[in-house]
């Protein structure tokens, strides 16, 4: 299969014409574009390397002079100060990530197999409630879905934050989206003569084809759940989330200032892990099936 | 409903002829058939429902009371919305506001991610993955974006402010972000910044899930470039991502606010940088004026589904 998929995209850069104007144009634009979005990723790192003198030096320096983990020993020491023990909140953010992903994904992408390739009485309207939803302001919605929590007692469990999670609109909207564009109704067809249950077909046919997009939808839900730091529905100190824990660490002004930085660094290194290691299974996946067909 | 008959509509032998049948019965005779659909619909439809569309519904109704969490809703009916557009001249400012973010960030973020994203599609698999990370990063990395904050900061320890008074361009720290003339343009670089996002990442998996047969046939066609190629073969058979995009990037324009909150404070000098959403986030969240604050989601709402109408019509055009 590698050989094949090798084969086909050797034809194709052949067949097709690129011109090498239009190759140093894109090159060109993406170097520039891409100065501007990692430099300040650049500078916050080199913020948390900074001892306190180098921050607050005039005048300021891109880069630093001599580099230092202090910062990072000093957010650890003050995680320790902490009113219950720091890895409570750790666990906390990371049931919540783990669970809210998966089951994201599960049932968006069952559901939106469904409106995406079956045919039944209301798929229309269902679809394009969801559609709309997506527009509608959640400060605003949140008054009443508070109201919900509390009626269903689910206030100040870790449900409230998973549960609703498992509801994306947003993950089901992009892999409805992908079904459409890439999986082909002609192969779940023939699956269908064979005999196979639409579950089946959905598992074992339509799931593999849509990959790219499952890669997609866990990338974003951990993200935003890993980032999850609000103290509305859950107020219980034992239950709240690392990314509030942090934020108290770092509200304590000037002299935080280096945990602070560090901090930033230390919030955005699992997504970052979870996005590599998403890629990778991108890259993978093209190697070993080639393209479908 | 022949036309919309799938082959599988075909295959399976109907018991009764769809003419024997009024309509509601062909409806229950068809729920019956793919009553499978609805089980594997039922567990993401009910938390949708439930946790989703209850809360819009309800606060669609609310928009026409005086809702305030602690009396007895009276009902207004129009009341809210002719306030709005009459007696609120923060409102109306907030709307100029969203408005210019809209134009600029909406169409330019969307864009930016769509052609980045092909831009890097034919680069080899592990380099493609480097420059995503590069230009996903900002958004993936959750408030990294405060880092504007400590480069632009109001003291002469920022960056800019000590860079530009080293270069004698200034002569007294600028206070960037409570400013009225720059805080707003400042704002839509921080957005731009974090912009590509997820339908940046959904164009790349929809660009590696096209099938390359196309492309072959394009250029057997008379397809000469690859500009035709996008806007003949990659565009239309990338509508469905697109139309994800859109709504993305509509969302994300027009309910712009958590970034400047963050940044500027609220309320934003001057209300140079007022947005509908920081001005719902005022009623809702401070004032608990739920009535109103469910009219000014409701005005949003009503702008947003406008624009994607619009969007929609533009889409329907690629190819032609």
């Amino acid at each position: 299969m590698a050989k094949i998929g090798k084969l086909r995209t050797r034809k194709h850069t052949v067949v097709l014409n690129r011109s090498k104007g239009g190759d140093a144009g894109i090159a060109f634009f993406l170097i520039i574009m891409g100065v501007f979005m990692f430099l300040p990723m650049l500078y916050t790192i080199l913020q948390s390397l900074k001892p306190l003198d180098e921050l607050w030096a005039y005048p300021p320096k891109f880069y630093v002079v001599s580099p230092t983990l202090k910062n990072f020993k000093d957010l650890f020491r003050l995680m320790n100060t902490s009113w219950v023990p720091f890895s409570r909140y750790i666990f906390n953010t990371v049931v919540i990530s783990v669970t809210g992903t998966f089951g994201n994904l599960a049932l968006s992408a069952l559901a939106a197999y469904v409106l995406s390739k079956l045919h039944f009485p209301g798929k229309k309207w269902m679809f394009k409630l969801i559609v709309l939803s997506l527009m509608f302001n959640a400060v605003v919605a949140g008054i009443a879905n508070f109201i919900i929590m509390s009626a269903l007692g689910w206030v100040d469990t870790y449900f409230a934050v998973i549960i609703p999670a498992w509801g994306s609109t947003l993950g089901l909207y992009l892999m409805k989206q992908y079904m459409d564009s890439s999986v082909s109704d002609a192969v779940l067809e023939s699956a269908r003569l064979d005999g196979a249950k639409e579950v089946r077909i959905f598992w074992s046919i339509a799931l593999p084809m849509v990959k790219p997009a499952c890669l997609t939808l866990i990338v974003e839900s951990f993200k935003n759940l890993w980032n999850y730091g609000s103290t509305i529905y859950i107020y219980s100190e034992e239950l709240k989330t690392f990314n509030y824990a942090i934020g108290q660490i770092i509200a304590g002004g000037v002299v935080r200032s280096g945990a602070a930085a560090a901090s930033t660094v230390v919030m955005m290194i699992v997504p970052i892990v979870v996005f590599v290691v998403s890629q990778s299974q991108i890259i993978e996946t093209m190697a070993s099936s080639g393209m479908k067909d | 409903m022949s036309a919309k008959a799938t082959a599988a509509e075909q295959v399976v032998k109907r018991p009764v002829n769809r003419r024997d049948m009024n309509k509601f019965q062909w409806t229950i005779h068809e729920m019956k058939r793919n009553w499978v659909a609805y089980v594997m619909l039922a567990p993401y439809y009910l938390i949708f429902l439930t946790f989703t569309i209850i809360p819009v519904f309800v606060s669609l109704f609310m928009s026409f009371t005086d809702f305030n969490m602690l009396e007895t809703p009276n009902f207004l009916l129009f009341q809210n919305y002719t306030r709005l557009f009459v007696d609120d001249d923060i409102f109306i400012i907030a709307v100029q506001n969203t408005m210019i973010f809209a134009a600029i960030t909406g169409p330019v973020s969307y864009i930016m991610s769509f052609l980045v994203a092909w831009f890097i599609n034919e680069l080899s698999p592990k380099i493609r993955a480097l420059v995503t990370l590069v230009f996903y990063a900002p958004n993936l990395a959750g408030s990294v974006y405060l880092i504007w904050q400590v480069a632009f900061s109001a003291d002469s320890y920022g960056y800019v402010n000590g860079l530009l008074l080293y270069l004698d361009m200034i002569d007294t720290p600028v206070d960037w972000f409570h400013n009225a003339s720059y805080v707003m343009p400042l704002c839509i670089v921080v957005a731009l910044w974090t912009s590509l996002g997820t339908s940046f990442l959904a164009f790349i998996a929809g660009l590696q899930g096209m099938d390359r047969s196309l492309f072959e046939a394009g250029a057997v066609d008379g397809v000469k470039n690859r500009w035709q190629e996008l806007w003949y073969i990659t565009l239309p058979s990338m509508k469905p991502m697109l139309l994800f995009g859109a709504i993305q990037a509509i969302t994300g324009s027009f309910g712009f606010g958590g970034i400047v909150t963050a940044l500027a404070g609220f309320p934003s000098v001057d209300y140079a940088a007022h947005t509908i959403t920081h001005h719902l986030d005022d009623y809702g969240g401070a004032r608990f004026e739920i009535g109103y604050a469910s009219a000014i989601a409701t005005v949003l709402f009503i702008i947003m589904i406008g624009a994607n109408g619009l969007v929609n019509k533009l889409l329907s055009k690629l190819g032609q």
